[in-house]
């Protein structure tokens, strides 16, 4: 996120110093970014920042989550979002309604038979929508691949942002995929999708 | 002390229904017996009472032997609390001839039979709701039969002009994975094809 600060031109990247994983870490050193915020903040009081760094800010920290559990993936899916992996740290909230929704979350196979449900409820997410294909059946039929009654991909019905892969993933990897995502939507940083 | 029950069961159910039983199987700790068709209303009624007292329909399900004349088995798993024992009845039919529904001795038959007819296509008659129940809506054929392609016949897909979910015959971009039991990578104690002037 490149907040515009005056006067600071070497500003660490984004969350990447202060952090244990980076190499050569002192927890005495503190990250130039919050630093250079913090000072920001108490000097002036505001911020400046670009429109669109504001929007995708907005767009990735609240990403809530339409949830469209079909197997046993869903399982993987509530426990991404209970308090050991605590999606809503991210902004995440799980919610009932397609439209009150950004992002789907397709864990589970899906079925011929649930295609044109599945379809109706990602038309129904108000744009920016984002969908996130979870587990082996949902990116690519998985075990179901050959059966007659299984989608052979959930790409079939609707456009996937992020492949999950895993028969289920873990939460921990659901996670890692839903990051991945935000950093997609901050990468591409449009207003109109 | 099942095994006794069951075979006590098995000698009341041959003097009560007679040749009405075709035959008793008694394998694996359970007892099978196989009914004429058009008496599975009657058997089953008996079955519920005194006393068997087979108070709940476990499971109705369909078995299909393609060989056969008669080539589906609609299978019946009883269950007596009471006595503590589970009991397997079976009977024959096909395509054409319908099997009398028990819905009025086991009122959960009603969906069970459905499935039957759904996975397999055996009729029931004297069944008022016999429409499909699983499988998808305007779906061809009865995937459970042994002659039905296990990928069957249509996929689905979301048309971009059309603004909704087409269906459209199944093309496969890999072939469905033919097992090759002559793999040489484990324990073979056969000669390989190619390896047969090959000396160890």
């Amino acid at each position: 996120m490149g907040i515009i600060l005056p006067g600071q031109t070497d500003v660490t990247a984004y969350g990447q110093a202060g952090r244990s994983t980076v190499e050569g870490y002192d927890p005495k050193v503190h990250d130039k970014f919050f630093e250079a915020v913090s000072t920001e903040l108490n000097d002036k009081g505001f911020l400046v920042a670009s429109a669109d760094d504001v929007i995708t800010w907005a767009r990735t920290g609240s990403l809530m989550w339409m949830t469209f559990g079909l197997a046993c993936c869903a399982v993987e899916m509530m426990q991404a979002s209970m308090p050991r992996y605590d999606m809503e740290r991210f902004g995440m909230a799980p919610r009932a309604s397609p439209r009150q929704s950004d992002l789907m979350i397709v864990a589970g196979t899906l079925t011929n038979k649930m295609a044109p449900a599945l379809r109706k409820v990602y038309d129904q997410m108000p744009d920016p929508r984002y969908v996130l294909s979870m587990g082996s059946c949902a990116n690519g039929g998985g075990y179901y691949h050959y059966s007659y009654s299984v989608v052979r991909g959930c790409d079939r019905v609707v456009p996937v942002d992020v492949y999950v892969p895993g028969c289920p993933p873990s939460a921990e990897a659901l996670l890692y995929g839903l990051l991945q995502l935000q950093k997609k939507i901050r990468r591409n940083g449009t207003i109109r999708r | 002390m099942s095994e006794e029950k069951l075979l006590k069961i098995a000698e009341q159910a041959k003097s009560d229904f007679k040749e009405g039983l075709i035959e008793t199987i008694f394998a694996f700790g359970e007892l099978t017996l196989v009914v004429e068709r058009e008496r599975i209303v009657e058997v089953l009624t008996k079955l519920r009472a005194e006393p068997y007292r087979f108070h709940q329909l476990i499971d109705l399900c369909g078995a299909d032997y393609p060989k056969r004349a008669r080539r589906f088995d609609v299978v019946y798993h009883l269950l007596s609390l009471t006595q503590n024992v589970r009991l397997r009845v079976k009977v024959m039919t096909d395509e054409v001839v319908p099997v009398p529904t028990v819905r009025d001795v086991y009122p959960n038959a009603d969906w069970y039979e459905r499935e039957a007819f759904d996975m397999y296509g055996m009729l029931f008659s004297g069944q008022p709701d016999l429409r499909r129940i699983l499988t998808d809506y305007g779906f061809e054929g009865h995937p459970l039969r042994k002659d039905f392609p296990m990928t069957g016949h249509v996929e689905v897909r979301y048309d971009e002009e059309q603004k909704r979910v087409v269906y459209e015959p199944v093309k496969l971009t890999q072939e469905y994975r033919r097992f090759d039991f002559l793999s040489p990578w484990e324990g073979a104690q056969y000669v390989l094809p190619g390896d047969e002037k090959a000396k160890a």
